[in-house]
């Protein structure tokens, strides 16, 4: 079974929800077999995801039988899902039973949730191919992430070693499940016997700290937003004594923050884990050794166990100076097999053999240390969301003809360019709605002209000027 | 002049209207009162008041009305 969890204690218990139901990993490998007698083999399923025992049930279930989840957002607005579908032709959806696909055929419930089929035509599916990904949650791209049984297994196994998880650890939930940095989270901590602890409760509520201190959970995980809160909650005060590891990841955290963070997990006998990673990577590349966080405060730190980085310049050569900027690349097992644009590409192969160029600049220290500089690519992370400037830029222009626009911005605030006033309140709604990103997330600027260069580029560093 | 201030930290933070201020705005209801919204919601409204909320009163404001209730023991009276 996935992660060889049938070789667990069948009486330990693998979740717990908000609500205190309790599942054993003897249930859920049941509850896996049961749900796969339903489910052909080789086959695609879109599996909605919130943090729940249902959710958790199906993922597990799915890729212990073969059948390959496509994690989405369980709240994924209809439009989104039904392009999916029509790109990807499912065999099957699997969902909380509120959510209505009456359109297609109900062959399973449990969990409250229900198993659909579809009867779709199904493309064919690589026998490597174990899990898909989005590249971004909130456009609604169609552009997946194709993840091997080996990806999986190799990042896991790192993981848990470089973080040392044992079947101790009790987890708290604060990111999606169908966040790869989420379903990374879930794959160690079964593979290691740890409990789970699921909340649909986020860390402004109430409810979600009193979760914590109920069940004693030991780690908790953050994007560079979830820091900000942690900050503005002034956390640092909290009683937390059963908290032994906090991990952050999604994007760079600034570096005070990083520091600040870094200082209180000393004084408080807990681990602070800064790590790096990205989806096509299947989750984690590189993490700092906590011992070294408060010395390093601002640096990404190392290769993973099994991984390896290298730096690279424009010509492609390798760059061998320390402190030169280059653009960053990871080789490892869990380097994915490619992306998937449309349905026949489930059934390529591995595309990469183990190198992936991040798109991300870098640069590397006398101790062997890299820290994230910038970015090659036009994209910012936003709440910890990747989320692309030209797709934004086409989700204006195809929604308002003929608008003059340019996005560009820094993580967690996106700047959108515009040289028409009367539009602005309703650009806002639009890409707050398109992107299911908060409206704080943008910042619309009225100007003259978008400025161009003579063969109409858009000139985005001119626009840097009217950041706030 | 309190209430006006504590309805314009809403309405400004949330990008919301004025009609939709009542007993039925909570957290969540809306897709702009999220947790993102909720720190800038905090925040504006620690700013029109001069206020520094405690832990316990920032994870407790889950609605409209609720914090009103909480900014009587920062002795704001609407």
């Amino acid at each position: 079974m996935f992660l060889g969890i049938e070789n667990i204690n069948p009486s330990k218990v693998a979740a717990i929800d908000e609500n205190g139901l309790q599942l054993t990993y003897g249930e859920l490998c049941d509850a896996a077999r049961e749900i796969s007698a339903a489910a052909k083999e080789r086959t695609l399923v879109f599996a909605l995801c919130e943090n729940t025992i249902g959710s958790l049930v199906g993922y597990v279930s799915f890729i212990s039988s073969g059948v390959v989840p496509l994690l989405l957002d369980s709240n994924m607005p209809e439009e989104h899902i039904d392009c999916l579908v029509n790109t990807y032709n499912p065999s099957y959806i699997w969902t909380h039973e509120s959510r209505d696909f009456s359109k297609f055929r109900k062959v399973f419930s449990g969990w409250g949730h229900n198993l659909y089929a579809t009867d779709l035509k199904p493309f064919s599916l690589h026998d490597e191919l174990a899990l898909l990904v989005t590249t971004s949650g909130s456009t609604g791209s169609p552009k997946l992430v194709r993840q091997s049984f080996k990806n999986i297994e190799s990042n896991t196994k790192s993981i848990c070693e470089y973080l040392e998880i044992d079947s101790t650890e009790r987890p708290v939930t604060t990111l999606p499940m169908q966040y790869v940095y989420g379903t990374s989270i879930i794959n160690s901590h079964l593979k290691k016997g740890a409990t789970i602890l699921l909340t649909t409760k986020g860390i402004m509520q109430k409810e979600f700290w009193e979760f914590f201190k109920e069940q004693k959970a030991t780690s908790i995980a953050g994007v560079p937003y979830t820091y900000e809160i942690l900050k503005k909650l002034r956390f640092t005060n909290m009683k937390l004594p059963s908290l032994k590891t906090m991990t952050q990841a999604g994007g760079k955290l600034l570096p005070e923050l990083h520091k600040e963070f870094a200082q209180y997990a000393s004084e408080n006998d807990v681990n602070f884990v800064i790590m790096y990673g990205a989806a096509e990577a299947t989750a984690r590349m590189g993490y700092l050794p906590p011992k070294m966080s408060l010395e390093k405060y601002g640096s990404m730190g190392i290769a993973i166990p099994g991984g390896r980085f290298e730096l690279i310049d424009e010509s492609g050569d390798v760059i061998r100076e320390y402190g030169m900027r280059g653009e960053l690349v990871y080789y490892g097992e869990n380097v994915t097999l490619g992306y998937a644009e449309n349905g026949e590409d489930l059934k390529k192969g591995d595309e990469r053999s183990g190198r992936l160029e991040t798109g991300d600049m870098a640069t590397l220290d006398s101790d062997g240390y890299y820290t994230i500089v910038g970015r090659k690519k036009r994209f910012l992370k936003i709440f910890g969301n990747r989320v692309g400037l030209d797709e934004t830029e086409r989700l204006i222009k195809s929604r308002f003809s003929g608008i003059e626009c340019a996005c560009c911005g820094v993580d967690d605030k996106m700047y959108i360019f515009i040289t028409d006033a009367s539009l602005k309140s309703d650009i806002l709604g639009h890409i707050s709605d398109a992107t299911s990103l908060n409206v704080q997330a943008f910042c619309i600027k009225v100007i003259d002209e978008i400025p161009k260069n003579d063969s109409g580029k858009t000139q985005y560093s001119k626009l840097e000027e009217y950041y706030d | 002049m309190n209430l006006e201030k504590y309805n314009n930290a809403f309405t400004t933070s949330l990008d919301i209207t004025d009609d939709l201020l009542g007993e039925q705005l909570v957290y969540q209801s809306i897709q702009a009162w999220d947790s993102v919204g909720h720190m800038t919601l905090i925040a504006a409204i620690e700013d029109a008041f001069d206020i520094m909320m405690d832990t316990e009163d920032i994870i407790d404001l889950s609605s409209y009305e609720k914090g009103k209730e909480i900014m009587k023991k920062y002795e704001i009276e609407m």
